[in-house]
């Protein structure tokens, strides 16, 4: 329990460890896989440590919530070639900076003389619009339910304000479809849910009634806290003790079971749902991904500009398809460490500091053999982790 | 980017489009709080910011458990609090 002393309220942490204890020893061959769906999450897991201080049978799975790791190779192609447009202002979150397209990253555009330029918020994009009326500002929009109403305001005012030089190329995505794909893939070994607080913040909680209700597991909206995520570790053993299985609010003190009622009636306004957009080693998802509706389209840099919009296969050796379905954990990836890393990575679970690649190398275990020693060492971890068979 | 930080408001800079300066750790910065329309925010509130925008109105408490845990995730996380605290909206 060497990290427990690193936490906010010590006593509260080892409290919830013993119950947790108590809740699994009943069945000590009963396994858990709990599927943290937030990047932000998997990231606290790892700083923490948390792993290591659960029960064996108790397996974090990473999921699909990292809205930098989602995005496939075309279309950071296509945000390359946007910023290498003559003429063009490209403003992009940093995270999106050093993510590999096929021909380069926004990173190397930049340094090769494109235009491209770190934002904090998408109103800083709309800014250089302003200040700069002879140029064409194009923000690049990534994230979740929890960003995209920020795009949408900003579209609200440029539209207020006549720009005809402010357009955003959007790649906002939707929580439910992925998760959605993950159920119903035949390989599902899933067993309930740490919730996107964040993205809760927005949608709701409600949201989330899908899970269990149609596919029969438990989920608990959860906040970014280390002992945020042991009580919902608790909570959803808890369900399985008395045989529940519903939607339970962890971060009440921040997420309403409506959500945001501006922020969604925003969304409606500014967004239509697309037919299909295509996920990083998810493939394309139905009703998964927002467009500029019609009373946008002239913001939309996909109308504005001829993008190329060449669809590019992950690179074979990148394995962060897998590591997004929860398939795969970090280290089991060939280049996990050796040929990818923060500093060069190959895929987009590296580059994001909420991807699962990121965090796990962060953390001390650079080395495949390392993070294997640790993942495995100790009290011989059972389970699927234990048991996989990629080779070494 | 998916950080969520916390700020106290400060004052309103443009009412007509929510433009309100919130201070974190003793610094002030510009946000939108357009989002929470439907729930006024007023100076004094803490609010969770999300790229410019507060996205949730929260108390002191969760305020200062959501900066503490903010500083202990690392550089990446720093980063991005000092570009929130060093970009300029208005």
């Amino acid at each position: 329990m060497k990290f427990v002393d690193e936490f906010r309220d010590p006593a509260a942490a080892k409290q919830l460890l013993a119950a947790i204890a108590d809740l699994t020893a009943a069945d000590p061959e009963r396994a858990y896989r709990f599927m943290e769906i937030c990047g932000g999450h998997t990231h606290t897991i790892y700083r923490h440590g948390l792993e290591h201080l659960l029960p064996p049978q108790v397996e974090f799975v990473h999921g699909p919530g990292c809205p930098v790791c989602v995005i496939p190779m075309g279309r950071v192609d296509d945000a390359v070639w946007l910023a290498r447009r003559p003429g063009v202002v490209f403003t992009t979150f940093g995270d999106m900076m050093r993510v590999p397209g096929s021909a380069g990253s926004l990173l190397q555009a930049q340094a090769e003389g494109a235009d491209v330029r770190f934002v904090y918020s998408p109103l800083d994009a709309l800014k250089i619009a302003r200040d700069q009326p002879e140029r064409e500002v194009v923000f690049f929009a990534v994230g979740f339910e929890t960003t995209a109403p920020s795009t949408a305001v900003t579209l609200a005012r440029a539209a207020a304000l006549g720009l005809t030089n402010f357009s955003v190329f959007c790649n906002h995505v939707l929580i439910e479809p992925p998760l959605r794909a993950i159920l119903d893939s035949p390989q599902r070994r899933l067993d309930g849910f740490i919730g996107p607080g964040h993205v809760a913040t927005v949608t709701g909680s409600d949201h989330f009634h899908f899970i269990p209700d149609e596919y029969g597991l438990p989920i608990v909206v959860t906040g970014f806290e280390p002992l945020d995520i042991l009580q919902a570790v608790d909570m959803l053993l808890t369900q399985y003790r008395q045989g529940r299985c519903q939607v339970e609010n962890q971060y009440a003190r921040v997420v309403r079971p409506q959500g945001n009622p501006a922020a969604l009636q925003l969304l409606a306004e500014v967004f239509t749902v697309r037919d299909s957009f295509e996920w990083r080693g998810l493939g394309w998802i139905p009703a998964s991904g927002y467009r500029l509706s019609e009373a946008y389209a002239d913001f939309d840099a996909e109308r504005r500009f001829p993008l190329p919009g060449r669809r590019v296969a992950d690179p074979p050796a990148c394995e962060c398809g897998a590591v997004l379905r929860g398939q795969l954990k970090p280290w089991q990836c060939q280049v996990f460490g050796s040929a990818c890393t923060p500093e060069k990575p190959i895929g987009t679970c590296m580059v994001s500091p909420e991807g699962a690649c990121a965090a796990y190398y962060n953390f001390g275990r650079m080395h495949r053999a390392a993070a294997r020693a640790v993942a495995l060492g100790g009290a011989a971890r059972s389970g699927p982790v234990g048991t996989a068979t990629r080779p070494a | 980017m998916c950080l969520g930080i916390p700020g106290q408001v400060v004052d309103f800079i443009d009412p007509a489009e929510h433009i309100a300066t919130v201070e974190v750790s003793g610094v002030r910065r510009s946000i939108s709080t357009r989002l929470l329309a439907d729930d006024p925010v007023a100076p004094g509130d803490w609010v969770l910011v999300h790229v410019g925008f507060a996205l949730s109105k929260i108390d002191q408490a969760e305020a200062d458990l959501t900066l503490d845990q903010i500083r202990r995730l690392g550089k990446p996380f720093e980063e991005e609090m000092e570009a929130f605290l060093e970009t300029s909206i208005v």
